[in-house]
């Protein structure tokens, strides 16, 4: 996040000493930080001679689905401001989005000022899919070697592995067994552990000065939920259907009430996951980039000494909540496992 | 006169806070009389925190 703190104050000494202007700059840079997007872009600068924007970056594959693959780099888009031709066809960014244009790059709009060009099908390689599949390759990789070294040295840990036996132990003994239960915990450890490690290691991403933000994109925690929502009802037995749909135990108007409100309930619970992790991840971007542009807004040292404290606690807290987040929505994941494949004769609650 | 929305936002952080501060109250007292049970109560603290904290952020991003 530091790198993008100083494109922003690159960027800021163009421009005139407008107070409004820069506030709506800061907003700007701030909500561009927190979406995907077709570049690894660095930091970006404007040259004092040309007066042009420089970016410094990655540039990654576009990859869109018109009538057949076109495949071409980000380069060609340059931030929106160049009409590609792929084919016979014409693409152009606005906003973020890849839409197809005339050979002028005309995008026109509706009276809601959406536009209303076609957007081919957008399977690009982005910054978000770049941080995953490097996050995926990490994990294949570290994990990899743990499980060989422990082949190796008679099952004892090693090396990175004595910092991550514990972790992995914890939510063996402190998540998986007391939610799921000792019968039927072992299905879910591999889906369990991944789950922690993937989000721990993209939140962790996200507090780099790269600035990902992968964790508070909330296609991905969509994806994430989606999966948990999947395996719940994949596995849900007997007593996870008939708690749904005929309570037992309680009088029948109240069953039927019960029934469409716990029927909710099924969305509701991975909804609330999406939502979590999706919130909190943002609202941290958020609250850092803003402590560090108060730096720019206040331009003395004051402002500029206190910025810096309040985004070194924040940072520090965020690396607190990096972890917390991960281990939210594996408990909570490892929770409704538990309701799923809850059987009654499991306890005597009722 | 109409009371802007983010007067609303300030009324949601300001339950969320008592929420979440009566709960971490409730854990640290449950753990002062049962400190063996500690492990227990932090995980069912933490999860009913980040419950009351996705209403919080349900109703801000509602804003």
């Amino acid at each position: 996040m530091g790198l993008n703190a100083l494109s922003a104050k690159d960027s800021k000494i163009s421009e005139d000493n407008n107070g409004s202007d820069l506030k709506s700059e800061i907003k700007s840079y701030i909500l561009h930080h927190l979406e995907d997007s077709h570049d690894f872009n660095l930091m970006s600068y404007t040259d004092k001679k040309s007066g042009k924007k420089v970016y410094i970056g990655v540039p990654l594959p576009v990859i869109l689905w018109d009538n057949g693959i076109k495949i071409f780099s980000s380069t060609k888009l340059n931030h929106g401001k160049t009409v590609v031709q792929s084919g016979s066809n014409y693409y152009k960014l606005y906003h973020g989005k890849v839409y197809q244009t005339d050979a002028k790059g005309t995008i026109n709009f509706d009276e809601k000022n959406y536009p209303i060009n076609y957007k081919p099908l957008d399977f690009s390689i982005t910054k978000n899919v770049v941080s995953i599949l490097f996050t995926a390759i990490i994990m294949l990789l570290l994990f990899k070697g743990l499980a060989d070294s422990y082949r190796k040295n008679g099952m004892i840990a090693k090396g990175l592995g004595r910092f991550f036996e514990p972790l992995v132990l914890y939510v063996r003994d402190e998540i998986a067994i007391p939610n799921i239960g000792k019968k039927h915990y072992k299905r879910f450890m591999s889906y369990l552990l991944t789950l922690f490690f993937f989000i721990w290691f993209l939140n962790l991403l996200g507090l780099t000065p790269l600035g990902i933000n992968v964790t508070g994109n909330i296609a991905i925690t969509f994806a994430l939920a989606l999966i948990t929502f999947i395996i719940t009802n994949l596995s849900g037995k007997k007593t996870y259907w008939k708690h749904i749909f005929w309570m037992p135990g309680v009088p029948i108007p109240m069953k039927i009430i019960l029934a469409p409100i716990e029927l909710l309930g099924v969305i509701i619970k991975p909804f609330s996951l999406m939502i979590r992790l999706y919130a909190n991840i943002s609202a941290g971007h958020i609250v850092l980039m803003s402590l560090i542009s108060l730096m720019f807004i206040f331009r003395n040292w004051l402002g500029s000494s206190l910025s810096f404290a309040l985004a070194f606690s924040i940072s520090i807290i965020e690396i607190l909540v990096a972890l917390l987040q991960a281990y939210i929505f594996t408990v909570l994941s490892a929770l409704y496992f538990g309701f799923a494949v809850e059987e009654h004769d499991d306890h005597n609650h009722h | 006169m109409e009371i802007p929305a983010i007067v609303g936002g300030g009324l949601v952080v300001i339950g969320v806070g008592i929420g979440i501060g009566s709960i971490g109250k409730g854990a640290m007292e449950a753990i002062g009389r049962q400190p063996d049970a500690t492990g227990k109560i932090q995980t069912v603290m933490l999860i009913a925190a980040a419950l009351v904290e996705g209403i919080g952020f349900a109703a801000l991003f509602a804003l």
